[in-house]
């Protein structure tokens, strides 16, 4: 059975139908990604999966236990980590702070410092600046800041939200090969992006989401080949 | 310059019981964004319980003696508790299924608690219609003075009061754990969730501490002005509650060193123009504080405008 299993996902903004009949799984181990254009529903998957949204129909399965309609500070302590669109840091305290509230759920002091220690040394950038808030840190130090924040949870699952939106290319590759790294060590990985072309590349699984609906699924090596992914998200002709 | 000490000194012990009160308005306002205008009556409500428990305890009928210490502490707590009793169930019942609702709803059910708090009061069983005396529970005495500055035991034991739970109070948001999950909260209740804070919980707890806050404010107003103690719906709450939360907004609402300044500044301009210039007009010069505040630096004293990052 998979990590995380999404069976027939239905949820509503109100009277706005955002996602007819989801069904998608997450190997553990795996690197997950799911692409579509604006407005598809990609965020709106993730919310689902994390409690930030409560589904109108269909089941979550996280290693074997519903947890559709749990509220996300449950999920955090089951191993599940979300690092949300718009990097969500706070901006008021330190990257100091924020970094400890990722390991909020944990008491385990030492285990946490050692998480902390291999944060900073995925991220440099964030020891320099462990006592700035985390308002004044740059768009692409934010999303670190994010990311090694939902590190420090010691998840199984990370769900990442469009980690390379805002963000200038260089920084989109360093983000990306550090997505391949943190995967490397262990951790399964439910990456949302509209950057289709670098998310397929780290990928094994890709799904394609439009309106709502899942359109196509298949690895991604296959996605990144095929002609109608190429045409309407890879701006290839 | 002995009036100048002595005002100053006043000053700080009625402005030390204001910023107990503004930090009630200014926590609630930093996590929910409403102003809670039923803060004022759950400091009215701390003020009446002290004078129900001194007064059940027999207190009041020791006249010249002064009651043993512990008989004041006793109060303050049993205050506090009750007040934060009180905060809690009033977020609980009132504030929580309004979660989701537009900021407008929550606002007018804050007025809707505080005019059920003010007539509830009024109930016979409970404090009644008429106004009472304060038991004097703390020896009405001058402890010492210096350079003819009287320092009364009830203004010491105010500002010592105070600023032990300030400390506390910054000591808890700014170097704790759960403090830290306050102020993730206060910035974004969604993403302060997905850190495995219980969202539910940290407000709870927020209003908890604001109203046991203001029960003390209540048990030291009534010590320092035993007379004062009027009938819960007399308008002197709302509007000791009024000046407090001005002070909240000149300090920089949602700010909680704000209001701790703001109270201070509050009450120490407030004395200073009752003695410099007319006792008759102290509200005045706390309403023009609050003026000239908003037109210089609108986000408050210690407030930042905020600026967001895209």
């Amino acid at each position: 059975m998979a990590l995380l299993e999404i069976c027939d996902l239905d949820v509503h903004y109100g009277a706005i139908h955002a996602l007819k009949g989801v069904t998608l799984s997450v190997e553990a181990g795996q690197i997950v990604t799911l692409i579509g254009g604006n407005g598809a529903g990609k965020t709106t998957t993730l919310r689902a999966i994390s409690g930030l949204l409560t589904p109108s129909a269909g089941q979550i399965t996280f290693d074997g236990k519903r947890i559709d309609g749990r509220p996300p500070h449950e999920l955090v302590r089951l191993g599940l980590a979300h690092a949300p669109e718009g990097r969500g840091v706070f901006a008021n305290l330190t990257v100091d702070e924020n970094l400890d509230l990722g390991a909020y759920t944990r008491k385990d002091a030492a285990g946490v410092a050692a998480d902390r220690d291999k944060v900073l040394r995925l991220f440099p950038r964030l020891r320099e600046r462990l006592l700035q808030p985390a308002g004044t840190l740059s768009g692409g130090e934010q999303q670190m800041l994010a990311i090694g924040r939902a590190l420090l949870a010691r998840p199984r699952l990370l769900l990442l939200d469009e980690p390379s939106l805002g963000l200038a290319p260089q920084v989109v590759r360093t983000i990306f090969d550090i997505i391949r790294e943190i995967n490397a060590a262990g951790t399964t990985i439910l990456l949302v992006e509209q950057n289709a072309h670098m998310a397929l590349r780290v990928a094994h699984m890709g799904y394609v989401l439009e309106v709502g609906r899942i359109v196509m699924a298949d690895r991604a090596s296959v996605l990144a080949a095929s002609d109608d992914v190429r045409k309407a998200y890879l701006g290839g002709h | 310059m002995t009036k100048l000490l002595q005002t100053l000194f006043d000053g700080l012990a009625v402005g030390s019981l204001y910023a107990l009160i503004a930090l009630g308005y200014t926590m609630v306002y930093g996590i929910l964004q409403f102003i809670n205008f039923a803060h004022s009556d759950v400091f009215m409500t701390g003020a009446w319980v002290a004078y129900v428990v001194a007064a059940t305890a027999g207190w009041a009928a020791l006249g010249g003696d002064a009651p043993p210490l512990y008989a004041g502490l006793f109060t303050l707590f049993a205050s506090m508790l009750f007040c934060a009793i009180l905060g809690f169930g009033i977020e609980r019942l009132a504030y929580r299924p309004l979660r989701k609702a537009p900021r407008l709803n929550v606002l007018i059910t804050a007025i809707g608690i505080s005019l059920f708090l003010e007539n509830i009061g009024q109930r016979p069983e409970l404090f009644g219609t008429q106004p009472q005396k304060m038991p004097q529970l703390l020896p009405d005495t001058t402890l010492f003075t210096i350079a003819d500055v009287n320092f009364r035991v009830v203004d010491l034991t105010v500002i010592a009061v105070a600023l032990v739970l300030m400390a506390v109070l910054q000591w808890l948001v700014f170097h704790t754990r759960l403090g830290r999950a306050m102020r993730a909260v206060s910035h974004n209740f969604s993403v302060a969730s997905l850190m495995g804070i219980n969202v539910d919980a940290v407000i709870s707890f927020t209003f908890v501490v604001g109203s046991a806050m203001a029960a003390a404010a209540g048990f030291l107003y009534v010590m320092k002005y035993p007379g004062a103690l009027k009938q819960p719906a007399d308008s002197t709450w709302i509007l000791l509650g009024l000046k407090c939360f001005v002070a909240a907004v000149i300090g920089g609402i949602g700010n909680v060193r704000g209001a701790m300044l703001g109270g201070v500044l509050i009450g120490l301009m407030e004395m200073f123009g009752a003695a410099y210039l007319s006792p008759h007009m102290r509200d005045i010069y706390v309403f023009s504080l609050l003026i000239i505040v908003l037109l210089v630096r609108p986000a408050g004293l210690l407030g930042r405008a905020t600026v967001e990052k895209v």
